[in-house]
């Protein structure tokens, strides 16, 4: 009888190797950029950095930051169920072509997104009319910001709950018709708590998303200090004028949301998996 | 309640599910669909409830028309194959579910619930699985649960399909035996979906052979065995059935 051949076969200096290898390459491709943002930003002292944060530029830039996650939130919600459950429990000609259409932003280039807003409400647009009939400003103002943003991350919270709801398959939708549930009854006990991580992690992606999205919002933005800069829009405006320690102040911000998504991440996969194995 | 089935015609794309399917269910009687697979039982079992919709014919509730109906409104309970209990919901809440979804009017207080789900789940005889999730239970436990959440809207027709499908032969002997008793005792008109003749044979008190879309017959047990309409039942129906 021969021995079976252990499914690892190499010598332990060659598994440190490769395991050190690894850490190494994450080590210097990202855990040292994410240290050097926090200690560029502390370098002269915890005083220069609360003061680079409250300055009003940046408050301005943090809160409209703040407004466009705000709107953008329940839109991909509300959007990002619609499509979920539409194309997650139905079948209907054209589907597959709807699938793809919702990958777009992704495919897209953000700054081709942030260009299509300007064509769309810009001097020669064809929306500038309705626009302008309605008294709004759109183009170079929060409006546009708002859209450019929608426009890039609507996928997430679709892309989640499609295959999600998909796998929930629509027996428990129809068991709870049966017994008299309507659409919304259906949407609310039964098809959106069993979706509930899907749709939890999509929200995550699209926040973290929202607010640090540059290019499109750059396009359509204006880039007028006080009123039209993002966070990210006014970290570029800062490191080029040069004020690096305010600069990477703002960017640790930003920063930190990303730190804390992908810990609420983990958390949400953690729980993700233990909810799949038993409840 | 009684239920008739008239001129019933399905299909979905090119293939024909049901082709002018007529029966009449009388009130109170268990009725079983027996056939192979594919023959268009469970999309009659599904037309009844309102689930899909025939593409012509109609169903008939009591004498009434019922074919327009949302299934939500036919008052129909229904046990689904693999049960689709509410995976996030304990026992207790996958039963008062069709309580709690009712229009406030209508709606029983929280006191009277309580009181109706755990006589239900007594009646199945799970009343001490109340506060589990469906994951947490054997098949046949499973299976108890759906029925008692399909009661609890007091229905007056009950669907099952193949109700005893995904259950361990044992189990399977043991709870047909007592769907038969219940359904002594409760004597709520119903219909259910099987491919197996000696579990039709035991439980039903009509069976209907469907077979390619097409009743074959629709008979007593004894009638099936002792006068086969056709080739089809007689072949269908092993030689040397027992009732």
């Amino acid at each position: 009888m021969t021995a079976l051949r252990p499914a690892r076969t190499e010598p332990p200096w060659v598994r440190r190797l490769l395991v050190g290898a690894a850490l190494a390459a994450v080590a210097v491709l990202l855990v040292l950029p994410l240290a050097l943002v926090f200690a560029e930003a502390l370098k002269d002292g915890v005083p220069a950095y609360l003061a680079a944060l409250a300055e009003p530029e940046a408050l301005a830039a943090l809160k409209l930051t703040a407004l466009v996650v705000a709107v953008v939130l329940p839109v991909n919600v509300v959007a990002g169920v619609a499509a979920g459950w539409a194309l997650g429990k139905f079948d209907f000609p054209g589907k597959s072509l709807v699938v793809s259409l919702i990958d777009v932003p992704f495919a897209v280039s953000p700054v081709v997104a942030g260009m299509l807003f300007v064509l769309l409400f810009g001097r020669t647009g064809f929306l500038r009319g309705a626009v302008e009939a309605l008294g709004l400003t759109v183009l170079f103002a929060p409006p546009a910001i708002v859209l450019a943003t929608l426009f890039i991350t609507f996928p997430f919270v679709a892309r989640e709950l499609i295959p999600t709801m998909q796998s929930l398959g629509t027996e428990e939708e129809e068991a709870a018709h049966v017994l008299g549930a309507g659409f919304l009854q259906i949407l609310r006990r039964v098809a959106l708590p069993n979706a509930l991580w899907g749709l939890l992690y999509g929200l995550l992606l699209s926040t973290a998303r929202a607010a640090g999205e540059f290019g499109a919002v750059s396009v359509v933005s204006g880039h007028i200090r006080g009123q039209t800069n993002t966070l990210p829009l006014h970290v570029e405006i800062l490191y080029n004028e040069y004020r690096f320690s305010a600069a990477f102040a703002v960017a640790s911000l930003l920063t930190g949301l990303a730190l804390l998504t992908i810990v609420l991440k983990s958390v949400l996969e953690a729980r993700e998996r233990r909810g799949r194995s038993l409840p | 309640m009684s239920i008739e089935v008239r001129h019933v015609t399905k299909s979905f794309g090119t293939f024909v599910a049901l082709s002018d399917v007529s029966l009449t269910v009388p009130g109170g009687e268990l009725v079983a669909l027996l056939g192979p697979s594919g023959g268009g039982k469970t999309s009659l079992l599904r037309i009844i409830a309102g689930l899909e919709a025939p593409d012509a014919g109609s169903i008939l509730f009591y004498g009434e028309d019922a074919t327009g109906r949302d299934a939500k409104e036919r008052g129909v309970g229904f046990v689904f194959q693999h049960y689709a209990l509410f995976r996030r919901m304990t026992v207790f809440e996958n039963v008062a579910f069709g309580l709690r979804v009712k229009a406030r009017a209508e709606r029983p207080g929280e006191e009277e619930i309580r009181r109706r789900v755990t006589a239900l789940l007594t009646l199945v005889g799970v009343d001490w699985l109340h506060d589990r999730r469906p994951a947490e239970l054997s098949g046949g436990q499973r299976q108890r649960v759906a029925l008692a959440r399909a009661l609890a809207v007091e229905p007056k027709l009950l669907l099952l399909d193949e109700p005893f499908g995904s259950l361990d032969a044992k189990v399977r002997l043991e709870l047909r035996r007592w769907l038969r008793r219940l359904h002594d005792e409760i004597r709520l008109t119903s219909v259910f979906v099987t491919h197996d003749q000696e579990e039709a044979f035991e439980v039903a008190d009509r069976v209907v052979l469907l077979n390619a879309g097409r009743i074959e017959q629709i008979g007593t047990p004894r009638e099936l065995i002792e006068e086969p309409a056709s080739d089809f039942v007689r072949d269908f129906v092993r030689p040397g059935a027992q009732l």
